[in-house]
């Protein structure tokens, strides 16, 4: 298995202004940075990439990265206007990472976790079968060690280009999922924006506790799918974390400046 | 008799009007039976042609054939002493998933699937087949009536995908699929999935766990309707970019064993399902006689630790180990 450390990286050539996409407001990126990019005008909660997302819930340098050689090969020979391979070569150069999920062991306030965090800027977040790959070996891990797991998702479901084997990656890791319930060990699944389609329908819901970040989009079918069939417009609010508090499917909506202790708290009222 | 025809089958309208008028006839002239036979040979010839060169989008739109047998039909000559079981016991009944209690072959079991509607009220009260999270919910609870009872699960796949609305999404389409995947996985008890029409998503995989799935000749599995692929990658629905993506999706059961997602092909008579379904539903039959026989062999634990090395293994073929490490920026 491979281990490897990641680092916390100031990007270069990083604009000193960002846009919040909530309120459009033009905001100071250090402004920004300080409030765990939470819009300071709205309380948007940005999305995050993997190393900000680490560095504000994982003990510093506690991170292990792990299974960080597995790669995609495009099993089907799939080509829309690129093709496939093309799309992942890009997807690596964007975000400096080989797969949509990074994961990893760590500690959070001390506590032990198996973790999962989704890269939306690598394909949407999508799910292939390196994606369920990984996510079920970090489980696996988790099973041999006794550790809990957390898994941050953020995608948009399935990923097309890998036809029925990414559907299958659902059935793959809920698998896993259910054998880390028999063995009594906890799994947070924290929903962050957006969470939809096969990720949503498989990890994303199947948590001991479901966490979401506020405002977060979390649903089965996307909202534009939704506003097609139905030929309706969709209620103000619908499928954010506070409408899916509100009709029981989440725990606790919790807001990014808090996650780290929650978490933590959580875990010791589980497991302590 | 067929109803509707799609545009490939054309040719066959006219013929199967002729050899109909002649099959009705009480008793038939010498002449009568000759041209009778004229015509059930040249409705062989044109199906082989049309039938035994199928691409993979007029697969998917067999898969989706109104002359296709549905659930219920394939329950009504398999199954005796069914019992249809409703409610989710948490909000309502769903119609578009059917299930019960049933006899099949002298052997009791449950058997669960997407039903479909044959007319337009029927339809409508269905959903056109697409569940919604109570669906999934009663189906939930009839497999575990059958790990209970030590009744092997039997479910039928036949579904566009879980229905996008409003409702379905209040009360949860995605964690009632997704338990539905958990609970599978470890439901302790044999399970055959048969995949009769078309496989459509997360709506489908969620009765979909087996320790064997089973796919007809002309049904179709695909993460994504072909025509939604399309909308997505190339902004159009049209009949040549749906044809294109049944292509590049890999929808087909004979693809579909080759990537190892399910575990055999059921033929169909030539000329398929929708045209001859009692022959058919026939083979569909025998199969899950062959399966359930087999898998009734096997121990629980056995069966369990299969079925979950199945499904460990799904997608290793997409998957490739790189050496060296990753420059990271
Ligand atoms: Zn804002």
């Amino acid at each position: 298995m491979a281990v490897r450390a990641i680092r916390h990286v100031q990007e270069e050539g990083e604009s000193i202004w960002l846009k919040c996409g909530t309120c459009q407001e033009i905001l100071f990126r250090k402004e920004v940075e300080r409030r765990l990019f939470v819009c300071p005008k709205c309380g948007a909660h940005l999305r995050l990439t993997v190393e900000q997302r680490l560095f504000m819930v994982v003990d510093r340098g506690s991170f292990v990265e792990h299974d960080s050689t597995l790669s995609s090969r495009d099993a089907l020979g799939f080509t829309d206007r690129k093709p496939y391979a093309m799309r992942l070569a890009e997807a690596r150069c964007k975000t400096g990472h080989r797969e949509g999920v990074i994961c990893g062991t760590a500690t959070v306030q001390g506590r032990r976790v198996a973790l999962g965090v989704f890269d939306f800027a690598f394909l949407g977040g999508s799910m292939g079968a390196v994606v369920g790959e990984k996510l079920t070996r970090i489980i696996e891990h988790a099973l041999a060690e006794r550790l809990p797991v957390i898994f941050f998702a953020a995608s948009g479901g399935a990923r097309m280009q890998e036809g029925v084997l990414s559907l299958m990656q659902m059935a793959k890791v809920s698998m896993a999922l259910g054998r880390l319930r028999a063995a009594g060990l906890p799994y947070l699944s924290v929903l962050t924006d957006p969470t939809t389609g096969g990720v949503a329908a498989s990890l994303g819901m199947l948590g001991d506790i479901n966490l979401a970040e506020p405002q977060a989009l979390i649903g089965f079918a996307g909202p534009r799918v939704i506003e097609q069939t139905i030929r309706e417009k969709l209620p103000p609010g619908f499928q954010r974390a506070e409408f899916l508090l509100e009709h029981g499917m989440i725990d606790l909506v919790v807001e990014r400046k808090d996650l780290r202790r929650v978490l933590s708290q959580l875990l010791g009222l589980l497991c302590d | 008799m067929q109803t509707t025809y799609l545009d490939f089958e054309k040719p066959l309208m006219e013929l199967d009007k002729r050899l109909d008028v002649l099959r009705r006839l009480g008793t038939r002239s010498p002449t009568e039976e000759a041209e009778l036979c004229r015509l059930q040979e040249q409705c062989r010839q044109l199906e082989a042609a049309i039938y035994g060169t199928l691409s993979p989008w007029q697969r998917v739109q067999l898969s989706r054939h109104a002359d296709r047998p549905y659930t219920l039909d394939y329950i009504a000559a398999l199954c005796s002493e069914f019992v249809e079981l409703h409610g989710d016991r948490c909000f309502a009944d769903d119609p578009a998933i059917v299930g019960g209690l049933a006899r099949f072959r002298g052997r009791p079991l449950v058997v669960v699937g997407h039903q479909r509607g044959r007319t337009v009220a029927e339809k409508v009260r269905r959903n056109f087949g697409m569940p919604r999270p109570e669906g999934y919910r009663k189906a939930l609870r009839l497999f575990h009536l059958a790990e209970r009872f030590r009744r092997p699960v039997v479910t039928f796949i036949d579904t566009q995908g879980a229905y996008p609305g409003i409702d379905a999404e209040e009360r949860g389409q995605a964690e009632a699929i997704a338990r539905n995947l958990r609970e599978m996985a470890g439901l302790r008890t044999p399970i055959i999935v048969v995949v009769v029409g078309e496989g459509g998503s997360g709506g489908a995989l969620a009765l979909g766990i087996g320790d064997r799935v089973l796919m007809q000749e002309n049904a179709c599995y695909s993460v994504i309707t072909p025509e939604g692929c399309a909308a997505i990658l190339y902004g159009e629905r049209t009949p040549e970019r749906a044809a294109w993506a049944a292509e590049a999706l890999r929808v087909t059961a004979a693809d579909l064993l080759a990537l190892g997602v399910i575990d055999s092909v059921i033929p169909e008579p030539l000329g398929g399902a929708h045209r001859y379904p009692e022959a058919a539903i026939a083979l569909v039959g025998d199969a899950i006689a062959q399966h359930l026989e087999e898998l009734a062999a096997l121990p629980l634990d056995e069966l369990l630790a299969r079925r979950l090395a199945k499904f460990r293994r799904m997608g290793e073929q997409a998957i490739a180990e790189e050496d060296e490490e990753m420059e990271m920026r």
